[in-house]
């Protein structure tokens, strides 16, 4: 079902407020959830044609109280008839469904956040973390997300349902994590909404249409966040990473989505609002706030984006920012990408040598973005041979069909420049 | 990330095993697809008639051929497939290692290749 764009956008928006004012009020957080779904649905079927109610979010948690109340009750009963107790005790008193409208105040703003807080909990797999968090707190339903990760819907409400198990049996309440448990949870919330953009940020192939976008939803989210946590330099970092990622989007995908390297982007293409909101969040976050990952990353992206043509991009600077990127947050992907700015500064040599080491280890051992960095270093050096060589190896191990079609024709490529380099030495020779 | 498990097996000897132990390994299989749904990992599956049943076919210069029978000989043939959706191809394989034809005849994971990617 469609609802038009304006209930839809006002719907997504007051969905985590509805569901922290039901779930404060009743509790049961896994019912709750459900409860709100169905008024949402209730919602987006009625407000076209009746129009908006006068207070839309005190009638979405009126209908979603009474859904959950009134299925507490069957419940309740159920478990009655199936005890089939001699004792005909009344059922307990009805819910206070007339209180909730009391419900406009602004703690609905908070509830957003100490909703994220639990469902990205972390005793959740990121997969479970990411499809509750999209639901409860984004307003999608089941089916839009099942679209969005390419799998049926009952693998989706499946992992909806035992996410919420989960965060039932960890005995979680809903309140926000203790002070020294805070800022280890924000990671996670953060760490949740990057994977979501990455999620919806990678092309497809397919003519998918309806396949929603995550990456809108990942950016709506962080903005959230950002407005409730306007000092933390790393929510802030985030958001201008995801905007100027964001940014490249018109750019990014040729004809029949062929995917088109940073290096080849026709740069006019460049969403240049995106540009400027996520250079001023990072430039901002960067002097008032304490150094993170995000907005070093962030950093990284402005440098890519301040350039007009890919041979302007401000290499040491890239390559500086990779430094103390791999001081504070190491890990082996900071590592590739280091090499690549290596290899632009230093030049292709000292960039193999950084690679050689990643060879050993197991979580890039194989990966075929290692291969096809070791392929440009060649490409870089003039070797075309071995380039097309590493980027037929990258090929083979990528997983994506986009990547792995985008290396088997750069592998060709080189293949074809070696051959003509042959040809020329042979021609040219003794 | 998504992966196959092509499940493979001897037809001629799971046909001559007891119904007992035939059942024994349906009812383990069963169990495995039960806790996958549950975890949210299970995409689909199903099990495939006799290699037999099977029918190849090639095209060439337009002219198809269609031969009875599976399209490589082998005493072991894919006899059903699962799809699951996981975190990792460690935890692809470790579902493949309970599958109870791994202790018999073999199972094949293969990634399944995603329809989207990211610039380089």
């Amino acid at each position: 079902m469609r609802t038009d764009a304006g209930t839809e956008r006002l719907l997504r928006e007051l969905a985590p407020q509805v569901l922290g004012a039901v779930v404060r009020r009743y509790g049961h957080f896994d019912a709750a959830e459900d409860a709100v779904q169905e008024a949402l649905l209730a919602a987006a079927t009625q407000w076209p044609v009746q129009g908006v109610p006068e207070r839309p979010r005190g009638w979405l948690v009126t209908v979603a109280s009474r859904r959950l109340t009134d299925q507490l009750r069957s419940d309740e009963a159920r478990r009655r008839r199936e005890a089939a107790a001699a004792m005909a005790e009344p059922p307990g008193p009805p819910g206070p469904v007339a209180a909730a409208e009391d419900g406009e105040r602004a703690s609905g703003q908070d509830d957003t956040l100490t909703l994220l807080f639990l469902c990205c909990h972390p005793e959740l797999t990121p997969a479970s973390q990411l499809a509750l968090t999209l639901r409860a707190v984004g307003g999608l339903t089941t089916a839009e997300i099942a679209r969005a990760f390419l799998v049926p819907e009952s693998t989706m409400a499946q992992r909806i349902s035992r996410a919420k198990q989960r965060i039932a049996a960890t005995g979680a309440r809903f309140a926000a994590p203790p002070a020294g448990e805070w800022a280890g949870r924000l990671r996670v919330v953060l760490h949740v909404l990057y994977l979501m953009f990455n999620e919806g940020y990678a092309a497809t192939s397919g003519g998918e249409a309806s396949r929603p976008e995550l990456t809108a939803e990942a950016i709506r989210l962080t903005r959230a966040v950002r407005r409730l946590l306007p000092g933390d330099g790393e929510v802030a970092g985030l958001l201008a990473l995801m905007l100027l990622t964001e940014a490249r989007r018109p750019a990014r995908c040729g004809p029949g989505g062929a995917l088109v390297p940073l290096a080849e982007q026709d740069r006019t293409r460049w969403d240049q609002e995106l540009i400027h909101e996520g250079l001023a969040l990072v430039t901002g976050a960067l002097t008032t706030a304490p150094l993170g990952a995000y907005q070093i990353e962030a950093a990284i992206a402005a440098v890519h984006a301040e350039a007009t043509t890919a041979a302007g991009t401000d290499w040491p600077q890239i390559l500086a920012l990779y430094n103390l990127l791999e001081r504070i947050s190491p890990g082996p992907v900071v590592t590739l990408n280091r090499a690549v700015a290596v290899a632009m500064v230093r030049g292709p040599r000292p960039a193999l040598d950084l690679l050689a080491a990643l060879e050993t280890d197991e979580r890039m051992a194989g990966h075929h973005r290692l291969a096809a960095v070791r392929a440009h270093c060649h490409e870089l050096a003039g070797d075309h041979g071995a380039a097309a060589a590493e980027y037929r190896a990258a090929a083979r191990t990528a997983t994506s069909l986009p990547e792995r079609r985008y290396l088997e024709t750069r592998a060709a490529q080189l293949a074809a420049a070696a051959g003509r380099a042959r040809a020329a030495g042979t021609v040219g020779g003794p | 990330m998504k992966y196959l498990l092509m499940i493979y097996q001897n037809p001629a000897t799971w046909q001559a095993m007891p119904e007992s132990d035939k059942k024994a390994f349906m009812d383990e299989a069963g169990a495995i697809v039960d806790e996958l749904t549950a975890s949210g990992e299970w995409v689909g599956g199903e099990g495939l008639a006799d290699p037999s049943t099977a029918a190849s076919v090639r095209v060439r210069d337009g002219v198809p051929a269609v031969t009875d029978g599976p399209f490589a000989e082998a005493k072991e043939q894919v006899v059903g497939y699962c799809i699951v959706d996981c975190e990792s191809r460690d935890r692809a394989i470790e579902i493949a290692i309970r599958w109870p034809d791994a202790r018999r005849w073999g199972m094949e994971v293969r990634p399944i290749l995603s329809p989207d990617g990211v610039e380089m």
